[in-house]
């Protein structure tokens, strides 16, 4: 079974009464332990891709499946079960909330599926050793640097042991240096534990560092190729 | 669903973020709850003045005053003694709805004891006026039928008497003066305190009814009294007992049909339950119109959880992102709303506490603080917190997490 099943998927937004069809009969499928980089310009589909991916948003018509169930059916309240379950976000960002710790903002995901107090924690001190924050627990955002704050999200969307880590620009707010530090994060987090990470970038020497490449151009897949040679570092 | 203890930590903490915001919000609350416990505390206070005065008149109590006479042409409304004892008598031998009745016959006079005197209300009764006036005695004996019936110079004190005459001696079997004739103190009275019209009820002296016709105030209306005093036998009887004195003084006193009575009836009992109830519509009212502060504490709750919700959006979002389900984004923002207004009410019980202290220190009314006055003020800030609060959070778990994420 794929882990990722997208089938003739299209979704319109309505602007008044234009209608935009931000991703136009898409089909792709990702398997486990996969690590794509999605590129295009802006405006070309990616986001709202990764929306979908994402169970955020709803194909208008087609069907998503994730691990062989079609979520297009799902309520509100199904859909966020599975982002808590199976998918952590990264975003460009951070997205960290300002005024709680690291480990209070590793713990956020656990807080919503009845994780006991002593094993969140527990859990999250082992995910930001993991991301290589020891010792800065109880850190808060602003008393972090910015490759420091994006290894806690990374560390929350660990922390659920999610089998699928969706990035959205996740070095774009990054020196070229952090930026390296975070990538080799993400690749060993894919090599070793065979995690599954989709990540949004406009930069090809980021993409490098994936498996396979996916290009959008106005809202349709325009090229999909595995890159042996030169994405592996 | 989501963990109580940590959304009552995090919304403390959104709380602190924002201090003078959150007190400013929490004095809607402080000033409603406080407005309520105070309001509540003067009007139970009045009413139960109002009905220990009415305990203090004696229950169940009809009182008979002379009315207006026509004697040559001359009208006059209660001057002239026109009751007498026989009245008395004849009332308590024969109206079925009446229990005890007591004659009152009263005159200011000096009391002497030993080099002490004191200038008080000298009252003619019967042996039924502690029965009339629920009025038992602290110590002694009552004064007994045949007393009455032979006047014998006893009398029972009240006990600002007791602190006048005798100081610290026991006035039992000691002999005062009235009106230079001795007098044996055979009982004294309990402490009754004011009256509902603020005299001293405790400054008198009860002598047999007799005694005082004859030997204290003279002659010039022999087998005259006062006022008459009724208990009826219970308060369903009153009215009973009002219709039957009236039919029976007006054949006594062979008043012809359509002719004017010459007393008048009064039912006090029901003049004080209807203060009673005045009272306590009144207490009600106060109360109503103080819990009007109190909604207005809460449109200030959801006016304040709204800008939250906003300027939170992206904190919404990234909830969402990571799994909060519709109802924990809504337990948070009403478990925040309770917060605030929980923090506010029990704020506002200290502030209406002591508004109620100071209101009877500096007024000198009487306030009651009562448990339940205090639950319903605490009771009704967290009603108002929860309703206040759900239509920001039910607004909050609505928004799109998309949207919400993107959010500046």
């Amino acid at each position: 079974m794929r882990l990722i099943e997208v089938r003739e998927v299209t979704k319109v937004y309505r602007m008044g009464n234009i209608e935009v069809n931000a991703i136009n009969d898409i089909s792709v499928a990702i398997d486990r332990g996969e690590f794509v980089a999605i590129m295009g310009p802006s405006g070309s589909g990616k986001s709202t891709f990764m929306n979908i991916i994402g169970c955020l948003d709803k194909p208008t018509s087609g069907q998503y499946l994730l691990e062989g169930v079609d979520v297009g059916n799902l309520s509100r309240d199904e859909l966020a079960k599975i982002r808590n379950k199976k998918i952590g976000f990264v975003f460009q960002g951070f997205n960290l909330l300002t005024r709680t710790s690291a480990i209070e903002n590793v713990e956020l995901p656990m807080l919503y599926n009845g994780v006991p107090a002593r094993e969140r924690e527990q859990r999250a001190i082992d995910a930001l050793k993991i991301v290589g924050l020891e010792g800065r627990e109880h850190h808060h955002p602003s008393q972090l640097s910015g490759g420091q704050q994006q290894r806690v999200a990374i560390a929350r969307a660990l922390v659920n042991n999610a089998s699928l880590i969706l990035a959205d620009e996740p070095t774009g707010n990054l020196d070229s240096k952090t930026a390296n530090e975070i990538m080799d994060l993400f690749v060993r987090l894919n090599r070793e534990s065979n995690i599954t990470i989709i990540l949004i970038t406009h930069e090809s020497d980021i993409a490098a560092h994936c498996k396979r490449m996916i290009r959008f151009l106005d809202g349709k897949i325009i090229n999909d190729e595995l890159c042996l040679t030169s994405c592996q570092p | 669903m989501l963990n109580i203890l940590s959304t009552v930590k995090i919304s403390l903490r959104a709380l602190k973020a924002n201090k003078m915001r959150s007190a400013l919000t929490m004095l809607g609350i402080i000033i409603g709850v406080g407005a309520v416990i105070a309001m509540l505390a003067v009007g139970s206070g009045a009413s139960e003045r109002i009905s220990q005065q009415i305990a203090s008149m004696g229950s169940n109590l009809i009182m008979i005053l002379p009315g207006a006479t026509t004697a040559g042409g001359i009208r006059t409304g209660g001057a002239q003694p026109t009751l007498s004892l026989m009245d008395a008598e004849a009332i308590k031998r024969e109206s079925s709805a009446v229990s005890d009745v007591a004659p009152d016959l009263s005159s200011i006079e000096q009391v002497v004891y030993g080099n002490l005197n004191w200038s008080t209300a000298i009252r003619g009764t019967t042996q039924d006026i502690l029965r009339v006036r629920d009025w038992p005695l602290a110590s002694g004996r009552p004064f007994t039928e045949q007393d009455v019936k032979s006047a014998t110079k006893v009398c029972l004190i009240g006990q600002t008497i007791v602190e006048n005459l005798f100081g610290n001696t026991d006035p039992i079997g000691k002999i005062i003066r009235i009106k230079k004739i001795p007098f044996t103190v055979i009982g004294v009275l309990e402490r009754k305190g004011q009256s509902p019209i603020g005299q001293d009820q405790d400054d008198v002296i009860y002598v047999p009814v007799t005694t005082a016709q004859k030997k204290l105030f003279g002659a010039h209306f022999s087998g005259m009294v006062r006022i008459i005093m009724v208990k009826a036998k219970s308060i369903d009887d009153l009215q009973r007992a009002e219709d039957q004195i009236k039919e029976l003084l007006r054949q006594r006193h062979r008043i012809r049909p359509g002719r004017e009575d010459d007393f008048t009836v009064r039912n006090l009992t029901q003049i004080m339950q209807t203060a009673e109830q005045s009272s306590r519509v009144m207490a009600i009212l106060l109360g109503a119109i103080a819990s009007v502060s109190l909604v207005v504490g809460g449109i200030g709750i959801m006016n304040i959880m709204l800008v939250s919700v906003t300027e939170r959006t992206r904190e919404i979002g990234i909830r969402m992102a990571v799994g909060a389900k519709t109802w924990d984004i809504r337990l948070q923002f009403i478990i925040e709303a309770l917060t605030l207004s929980l923090i506010g009410g029990i704020a506002g019980i200290v502030v209406g506490i002591s508004a109620s202290k100071v209101l009877s220190m500096l007024a000198g009314w009487s306030t009651i603080v009562s448990p339940f006055s205090v639950l319903l003020a605490f009771g009704f800030s967290g009603l108002v917190g929860i309703f206040f609060g759900f239509y920001p959070a039910y607004k909050a778990s609505l928004l799109n997490p998309i949207e919400a994420l993107r959010y500046e």
